[in-house]
């Protein structure tokens, strides 16, 4: 399954804005994608679409998490959330 | 002094004959005087009952699927706000707006319809423990715990086909009636379209207070009965008198129109505080943020009386550094070049708690660790906030005093001092809510340059009553001769310490013209207000000889109840029932 690494950027972690924009950007992907801290097992993975889910993740800034998808897609949605949470979404 | 009821039958509570008039009597506590229709408040949706089943005939399938299209329309409706909003109130709105259609709360909420709950029982269930997860988790998370509980109620509500809760969206104008707001509908509050608001609960010192004032809105708080008023009926308010009026009459509609003639000549004060003889009483404002006192500026204030800090500190789960403090003071600081800023330490704890200053656990938050008491068990934020503030005042232009807030002894009077003197800090005062400070206001102001009366506290103290608590009311008014008579002796005190440093206050009372009045016979120096009160007070003051005043302080502290004081005190004021004041 492809996955990615990502070290967030925001100021306040992925909390609040960062958290809405995440979550939001991950719902229009054509995939799922999940969201776990690195280093936790896969089966612990949760729905990147979900702000509940990214907010009980409690990932602050400078922390890695991993992003994986399957399926047709999979590789450029993975690109393009790795980018959002490397930008400090705080500051814009 | 209300405006005389057009009708035989005066009083009537009673759904009469077609003639009758139906007044409703609470405590006004921003005046105005105004017609309009009225919209209620919904109900908080009640709780599904534990256990409730799904109805026979609806499959598991349909439930969820009528379960995520309740969901949709509420994110719809949420987010349609959040386009509408700006700043913080747009955050807040977006990310609830997502909960709503989240993932792991439908799931989870699918999960018990597929085990035979109802859907309205399955969401509520969901929400609780969703939001007891983020509550646990603290800090920020647990803030957001609220929202998970309100798209809850929104969801439920949708599925039930009754109006959603919270502040009624609507084009067209109205009187808002409500039980009480909560400080969280000041964001939904649009005062283009709410006229008025009128609550059967709350007291004077309530939240609705503190919103209709700053708002600058007319507003009746505690006037039983008034939950029984259908939708779209016309009443006539007036936010002096404390009344609230069911098909206002000729009498009334001309007393509407010629406030909004008044109002516009209340709307602005010349900056210049006085009584009629001239003896000066600066009036000053009570500002949150840069944004407030900018426009406190416009609105004539001749400095800020209170500069609360905490806006700077909420919301945040770690203390903000001191570079970020500075800017954040300087800002405000630059609003009044040349003029004076008193700037209130960090106040948390209590109904503002911080979650890396105060302990939520504490059995009685408003008598425990809050204030200056966070130095005892938090030490070094003051320090770090001293060490801001003074930074802020060399690159500015205002003069600036810096108070603590709860300070109950002398000795914790003379420690302050001694922390703003290591910091560069030139003029150190106190507040006086605590009792015990106004009773030894002689050796607290021994160790400080200035006190400032919080009203508010002192009068919740003084009178041993929650502020927040409707059945309260009565009790917790700036009004009750007890809390006029430790305004006196705090000024006696400062008399008695031989400087006659300067006494104001800074509590929501300095806004009650009336009050006002009161307060400068008894010998306050400034008087710190919502900006936009300062107009009302300035004119008032104006009429009066400081002597007048003196005699009516002298009135009010003989008066046996808060009641008579007000009323004794307004009926040899008539300005204020010219006014609609």
């Amino acid at each position: 399954m492809p996955e990615r690494t990502a070290t967030i950027a925001s100021r306040s972690g992925l909390h609040a804005r960062p958290a809405a924009l995440f979550a939001e950007a991950a719902g229009e992907q054509p995939v799922e994608v999940t969201i776990a801290m690195q280093g936790a097992p896969a089966d612990d993975a949760l729905d990147a679409a979900s702000i509940l889910s990214l907010m009980t993740l409690g990932a602050a800034k400078g922390d890695v998490v991993v992003l994986r998808a399957e399926g047709d897609g999979a590789d450029a949605a993975l690109d393009a959330l790795v980018k959002l949470l490397e930008t400090d979404l705080d500051a814009e | 002094m209300g405006l005389p009821v057009p009708s035989p039958a005066g009083l009537n509570q009673q759904a009469g004959t077609e003639d009758s008039v139906q007044n409703f009597q609470g405590v006004g506590v921003s005046p105005g005087r105004i017609i309009g229709s009225v919209r209620q408040m919904p109900k908080p949706v009640s709780e599904p009952p534990s256990g409730e089943r799904l109805a026979a005939g609806l499959s598991p399938e349909d439930a969820v699927a009528g379960l995520k299209a309740a969901a949709q329309s509420v994110h719809d409706e949420l987010k349609g706000r959040a386009d509408t909003a700006s700043g913080d109130g747009k955050a807040v709105l977006e990310a609830t707006a997502l909960m709503a259609k989240d993932t792991m709360l439908l799931k989870s909420a699918a999960k018990l319809i597929n085990a035979g709950s109802s859907p309205e029982r399955a969401i509520w269930e969901a929400g609780a423990s969703v939001s007891e997860m983020l509550h646990n988790l603290g800090g920020y998370m647990a803030e957001r715990a609220t929202d998970v509980l309100d798209v809850r109620a929104r969801i439920v509500a949708e599925l039930r086909g009754v109006p959603a809760p919270g502040i009624p969206s609507s084009e067209t104008p109205f009187i808002l009636v409500a039980e009480d707001l909560a400080p969280a509908d000041t964001a939904t509050l649009n005062p283009a379209v709410v006229l008025a608001l009128v609550t059967s609960g709350g007291g004077p010192q309530s939240h609705t207070a503190i919103i209709a004032r700053s708002l600058g809105l007319p507003a009746v708080v505690a006037a039983h009965g008034v939950d029984s008023i259908a939708d779209g009926s016309e009443v006539y308010v007036d936010g002096a008198a404390g009344s609230v009026t069911l098909d206002p009459g000729e009498e009334q509609r001309a007393a509407a129109t010629a406030w909004a003639e008044t109002s516009a000549t209340l709307a602005e004060f010349d900056g210049n505080g006085t009584t009629a003889d001239g003896h000066l009483v600066p009036l000053l404002a009570n500002v949150g943020g840069a944004k407030d006192a900018v426009a406190a500026a416009g609105l004539g204030a001749q400095g800020v009386g209170l500069f609360r800090t905490e806006f700077c500190f909420l919301e945040r789960d770690t203390e903000p550094s001191v570079d970020e403090q500075a800017a954040a003071y300087k800002a405000v600081f630059d609003a009044f070049p040349g003029k004076k800023v008193v700037l209130r330490t960090l106040d948390a704890g209590a109904d503002k708690p911080l979650p890396f200053l105060t302990d939520a656990t504490e059995p009685n938050p408003a008598l425990g660790v809050r204030g200056y008491r966070t130095d005892f068990t938090t030490p070094g934020v003051l320090e770090r906030q001293l060490e801001a503030i003074a930074r802020a005042a060399s690159e500015s232009e205002a003069d600036v005093w810096v108070m603590a807030p709860m300070i109950s002894t002398a000795a914790e009077a003379g420690r302050f001092a001694s922390l703003c003197a290591a910091a560069g800090i030139k003029t150190p005062g106190v507040m006086v809510e605590v009792p015990s400070a106004a009773l030894t206001s002689a050796t607290v102001l021994r160790e400080v340059g200035f006190a400032s009366l919080g009203t508010n506290d002192l009068t919740q103290y003084a009178m041993a009553a929650d502020r927040q608590l409707g059945p309260l009311a009565e009790l917790n008014t700036p009004w009750q001769p007890a809390v006029l008579r430790l305004v006196q002796l705090t000024v006696e005190g400062s008399a008695q310490e031989g400087n006659n440093k300067p006494v104001g206050v800074c509590g929501e009372a300095a806004a009650d013209p009336a009050l006002a009045v009161v307060l400068t016979g008894l010998g306050v120096t400034t008087l710190s207000m919502t900006a936009r009160s300062l107009a009302a007070v300035g004119t008032v003051l104006k009429t009066v000889t400081l002597e007048q005043a003196q005699e009516l302080a002298r009135l009010a502290l003989s008066a046996p109840s808060a009641t008579e004081a007000r009323d004794w005190v307004r009926a040899k004021l008539p300005v204020l029932e010219e006014l609609g004041l």
